[in-house]
């Protein structure tokens, strides 16, 4: 049932950002230090006067990207999740967020799925952190194909943009390119009756093999890539809670912030069902990306075992 | 738009008049900050008007313009008092000075008035977006700091040494002397392999006796009885 790996996200960004450098001159690139992770080096291999590393300095980054930004670039800000958006929010704040700046946060290494470079290298509220500036975008997307569309779409949206990108080799989604993608507009990646997966990140693919588990047992499955954390696409939401009657949301990263608290607002808000949450409630740890997104419960089975019950509970069964 | 050359007897009487607008602005705002507002203006009246930077009030996003960043936002007064007198905003607008429903925001937010170039107030960010824009720094260096004297508090000496030991050009001058201020930002624009400082020693609260080297000024608007001594003593 496993989908094939793919390219990384990280892998992917880096190859799209060369591919608009060649069309776009006036994108610009900025790295702390992680180019060779983050793999804006291929970027700054293809145009090195277009490319700013400034070293294990993340605010000064963000701050001359804004600078960079107000002279009419479209300017790239990478390093990990974690330091990218920890370390440098308050210039997010002020100089990219509250001035408008058509800046770009890329942050790799999102999520527990680096493995054993353990919590301190871990985006575990990076998306948290991008929500809570007004005005920014904020994308996760699946696999190579979706991040290639979401790296374009933000390069053609004026204003501040914050992705996130992982480590590791992603299953694919999108074996075919991903050529509607919209900012702000989920994929129906499966339509289905009984309950609706609402996922992101890697958690998409492990969504997709969560519905495959749920229809050995019957249930039928609605799967959304929520790409976009914000602006969310609340009709799909909507159009989720009204036809399906439960909804599943299920992200790499803290639950406090993120998608699924988006998710539940929009439910709140528009049509209020039962719902269930699989993210993290606390740090992580070192060891391999697979045994920590079993331990840390991000895993299709983990969403599976979330969906039965909601449908369980429905049905008025004994669960 | 270039200004043609003026006198620095002009330039200092512009400073004056401008030091007025800023006490007078606190003073109806009944907030914000006189000290480094007064310690700055001499060197924002020459960058504006002594022939140094381009710019157009009509068109303030004007490509080719000269950029400035007022990395110490809570100046922002000193910004205001120019902008106003070089025709961005309306001179009236002053009087409004952090007041609800006006563009005139406590600190720069360069999305309600576009010739601020940058949202500043959290302190040492315009460095940073200056780099990103082509920077030549200039520092206010008035020695005192919201709690006190920057010598009593965590001293930052040996400034000037630091500043070339990164790799600046520096020029130090009295930040109240037009003819120094003038001869310094022109030599800022020589071209170097190296970005340049201006390290401007100044008084906070210049112009005004009470509140010259008088920390309870950093933070504090000067009341009625105040502002008719403050404008007293600024006036022509």
């Amino acid at each position: 049932m496993a989908r094939p790996l793919g390219e990384a996200t990280r892998e992917a960004y880096g190859k799209a950002l060369a591919e608009l450098g060649r069309e776009n001159p006036n994108i610009v690139v900025l790295d702390g230090d992680l180019s060779k992770s983050t793999m804006t080096k291929y970027f700054a291999q293809e145009f090195p006067d277009r490319f700013f590393n400034v070293g294990i300095a993340e605010a000064n980054m963000v701050g001359i990207a804004a600078g960079l930004a107000a002279s009419g670039k479209i300017a790239f800000a990478s390093s990990f999740a974690c330091f990218v958006m920890c370390k440098a929010f308050d210039q997010m704040r002020l100089a990219v967020a509250y001035s408008g700046n058509n800046v770009k946060i890329v942050g790799s290494h999102g999520g527990i799925s680096i493995g054993e470079d353990g919590v301190s290298q871990m985006g575990h509220e990076d998306i948290g952190l991008a929500l809570s500036l007004p005005g920014f975008v904020v994308m996760v997307p699946a696999d190579g194909a979706e991040t290639r569309a979401a790296v374009r779409a933000a390069a053609e949206h004026f204003g501040p943009v914050y992705i996130r990108v992982g480590r590791p080799k992603a299953p694919i989604v999108y074996e075919n390119g991903c050529p509607d993608f919209q900012i702000g507009k989920a994929i129906t990646l499966r339509d289905g009756r009984d309950v609706t997966l609402i996922a992101n990140g890697l958690m998409v693919a492990a969504a997709l093999d969560a519905a495959d588990l749920l229809q050995q047992q019957g249930i039928s499955a609605r799967v959304l890539d929520m790409h976009t954390v914000r602006p969310l696409d609340e009709e799909a939401v909507e159009k989720a809670a009204r036809e399906t009657g439960a909804i599943v949301v299920a992200e790499e990263h803290l639950l406090y912030t993120g998608l699924a608290s988006q998710v539940a607002m929009a439910a709140a808000k528009r049509h209020p069902v039962p719902m269930r949450f699989i993210g993290l409630y606390d740090y992580a740890e070192s060891g391999a990306p697979d045994a920590l997104m079993r331990k840390y419960h991000l895993t299709a089975d983990d969403i599976a075992r979330e969906a039965l019950e909601l449908v369980n509970m429905r049905q008025g069964a004994v669960v | 738009m270039v200004t043609t050359d003026v006198s620095l007897e002009q330039l200092e009487r512009t400073a004056r008049k401008l030091r007025r607008h800023i006490v007078k602005m606190l003073a109806i705002a009944g907030s914000g900050h006189p000290g480094g507002s007064l310690s700055a203006i001499d060197i924002l009246t020459a960058l504006f008007f002594g022939n140094v930077m381009r710019y157009n009030p009509r068109n303030p996003r004007w490509e080719d313009r000269d950029r400035f960043i007022l990395s110490k936002g809570h100046a922002v007064p000193a910004l205001y008092a120019v902008l106003a007198e070089a025709g961005f905003i309306p001179e009236e607008w002053l009087w409004q000075l952090r007041k609800i429903d006006t563009p005139m925001q406590g600190h720069p937010s360069v999305k309600d008035i576009p010739a601020l170039e940058a949202s500043t107030g959290s302190l040492g960010q315009g460095l940073s977006i200056g780099l990103g824009i082509n920077l030549t720094a200039i520092l206010d260096y008035n020695r005192y700091q919201l709690d006190g004297a920057i010598g009593e508090i965590m001293s930052i000496e040996p400034v000037v040494a630091k500043w070339e030991a990164f790799g600046w050009a520096v020029r130090e001058i009295d930040g109240h002397d037009m003819k120094q201020i003038l001869d310094a930002l022109h030599w800022a624009k020589e071209p170097r392999q190296q970005p340049s400082i201006i390290v401007a020693h100044t008084v906070k609260g210049k112009g005004v006796s009470f509140m010259e080297n008088n920390n309870e000024f950093h933070g504090k608007a000067p009341t009625q009885a105040e502002l008719e001594q403050a404008l007293a003593e600024l006036a022509d």
